[in-house]
């Protein structure tokens, strides 16, 4: 009873913090989505704004118009997600499980390979001159699939650390001694017994291909690889433009024009699209993104 | 015996055969451009290949550092990274002993859904949602807030001082869920008979905060620590590039080693400077890397990395 207005004080404190920290948070969004659904008189006039003057929903009006460049973007965004973080997983699920046979020879310089390949990277221009001139893929879907996201290191380690770990070894061997193969082992044992991680690797790799605009950056062109633009690029190239047009301005006041760039509220509104459906999913997939981070931030 | 060791070599076929897709594509993404550093000894010439070019010894590096840009980018990047960790670290520690404190676990699990959110978010939105308040004709802080103090409006995205200020806030903004988590982690690890004896023998809330949760956190801080500088000549490139919209005006004091190399491979296509100034990086970080292994080796063997 004697703690009882220390520990009043603690709790009121620890939620004030916390709110006005969540409040910090989410602000920026909520702005951002009242903006989509702004007037764009009203922006012109009084700027964006938590309570404007008039509301509209002119900006996605337009977009359904014209969803047929936005739309294919947003399937080519759905496409690669999918097929990338499919990739992914498949690959460092079975990268994972082959290193985690220690004994089998040749399998520790595997796993120093991968590991070196966390330490020392040959740098950006390497990568992208050897991308371009020795493989070829500029403007090819594996532009975006490719480079620095169909496996990685982090991915590998973990999940090896749960095959060897989590999944008690008497199971793989039981099934073993019943005569299953190793692809078999794999599957029917394996598999079924490491979905939690997988759901979390799933999930960060989906993530990281849902985001990505610096691929499409280096490796598409507006000549040759406009059809393989994701939301995230679209987003990224307007930004490019309308910085442009920021930086020649005067020239734009004498041509009287504005160009045809989408309006402030339009562009708003492109982006709410982009992370509609992240924000509509958080929740139910919460639960192995934070898993995701405390097994990430935790050493080799 | 033959017999026998024939079959175990058969049965190692099929481990082999899963590693291979994954070893293809390390040898494709990583180890093909590691040896494609030499590019930076390089006149590279495009139709000639990495190979079949010149070699021009350390040229590229020396109108790499005879150039001003070299040491602002160098220095920019060196002094983000150190003022990301610190406040970094304080803010994601002060959240997460708060968050922990809550007695209401829902509540502490509603806040912490809110404060990662800007996790998921790509450097392209987040560019968005900073133009939304920095926009010097509609942004919130032009229009509203700025003239609610009695201020005059400010042109951001030309104003250089402003952005050592708001790229920190952003980037701690961005990231402090991420880092939270961390500590909650261990926080929530730390048995409680701790601190109910500290509270016993009169130890107020700060106290405890000192004697108990920060020994507790060192090892996470240490092990952040030595991340951050290993990584300390490598930057973020969306935040610096996507966030400042790539403004000129800004360059002095938020252009990094990323964006130098960024803008010299894609719109200079100088290969020789961006070649020597992403060799440089690389190499500084794996040196550094290794550097800070072996000294936290050998004083806190706990917290090496490997």
């Amino acid at each position: 009873m004697i703690h009882s207005k220390e520990y009043k004080l603690t709790q009121a404190v620890s939620h004030v913090v916390c709110a006005v920290a969540a409040l910090c948070a989410v602000l920026p969004f909520v702005l951002l989505i009242i903006a989509s659904l702004t007037d764009s008189g009203v922006v012109l006039k009084n700027g964006f704004s938590f309570f404007p003057e008039k509301w509209s929903t002119e900006a996605y009006q337009y977009i359904i118009q014209e969803w047929q460049t936005i739309g294919h973007a947003y399937l080519m965004t759905i496409v690669v997600t999918a097929v990338g973080t499919a990739a992914h997983v498949t690959i460092s699920m079975l990268f994972a499980y082959g290193i985690s046979k220690k004994n089998i020879p040749g399998m520790k310089f595997v796993s120093f390979l991968l590991i070196f390949s966390m330490l020392f990277n040959g740098g950006l221009v390497s990568t992208y001159y050897c991308y371009v001139r020795y493989l070829g893929i500029k403007n090819t879907i594996w532009a975006l699939i490719m480079p620095n996201m169909l496996m990685n290191a982090v991915s590998v380690i973990l999940i090896r650390n749960y095959v060897m770990y989590t999944i008690p070894s008497s199971l793989m061997e039981a099934a073993q001694i019943d005569g299953a193969g190793p692809m078999k082992v794999l599957t029917r044992v394996v598999l079924p017994l490491s979905k939690p991680i997988l759901a979390t690797i799933g999930l960060m790799a989906g993530l990281a291909y849902w985001n990505d605009w610096m691929n499409g950056m280096y490796y598409l062109t507006s000549r040759g690889g406009s059809d393989l633009y994701t939301i995230q690029i679209v987003l990224n190239n307007i930004n490019n433009d309308v910085n442009a047009l920021v930086q020649s301005k005067d020239l734009m006041q004498q041509l009287g024009t504005s160009g045809s760039l989408p309006s402030t509220t339009i562009r708003m509104a492109i982006a709410v699209i982009g992370i509609l459906p992240i924000l509509v999913l958080y929740p139910f997939f919460q639960k192995y993104f934070v898993k995701g981070i405390t097994l990430g931030g935790v050493k080799e | 015996m033959k017999v026998l060791l024939k079959k175990r070599r058969e049965n190692y076929l099929p481990y082999y055969l899963m590693v291979l897709p994954g070893l293809i594509y390390l040898l494709i993404n990583n180890y093909l451009p590691m040896f494609g550093v030499v590019i930076a000894f390089k006149d590279l010439n495009f139709t000639k290949g990495i190979f079949g070019s010149d070699w021009i010894g350390l040229d590229n590096f020396k109108f790499l550092f005879a150039s001003k840009d070299s040491w602002i980018i160098i220095r920019n990047t060196i002094l983000y990274n150190v003022a990301f960790w610190i406040v970094g670290t304080i803010c994601a520690i002060l959240l997460a002993v708060f968050i922990n404190e809550l007695v209401s676990k829902r509540m502490a699990k509603t806040y912490q859904t809110f404060v990662l959110l800007p996790n998921l978010m790509s450097w392209v939105i987040i560019s968005y949602l900073a133009f939304a308040f920095l926009s010097s004709d509609a942004g919130f802080l032009n229009n509203t807030v700025l003239p609610a103090l009695g201020l005059e409006p400010v042109n951001w995205y030309a104003a250089k001082e402003y952005w050592p200020v708001l790229l920190v806030f952003i980037n701690t903004w961005k990231g402090v869920g991420y880092s939270m988590i961390l500590y909650l982690s261990t926080l929530v690890g730390i048995s409680r008979d701790y601190y109910e004896a500290a509270s016993l023998d009169g130890a107020g809330k700060f106290q405890q905060f000192i004697k108990i949760t920060l020994p507790q956190l060192k090892p996470v801080v240490i092990t952040t620590m030595l991340l951050a500088v290993g990584a300390i000549f490598r930057s973020d490139f969306g935040l610096f590039y996507q966030v400042t919209r790539n403004s000129g005006a800004l360059y002095d004091y938020t252009r990094t080693i990323d964006v130098y190399v960024y803008q010299a491979l894609m719109e200079n296509a100088d290969y020789g400077m961006s070649g020597a100034a992403s060799v440089f990086q690389s190499v500084i970080g794996f040196v550094l890397i290794m550097l800070t292994n072996a000294f936290i080796r050998k004083y806190e063997p706990d917290s090496a990395l490997f």
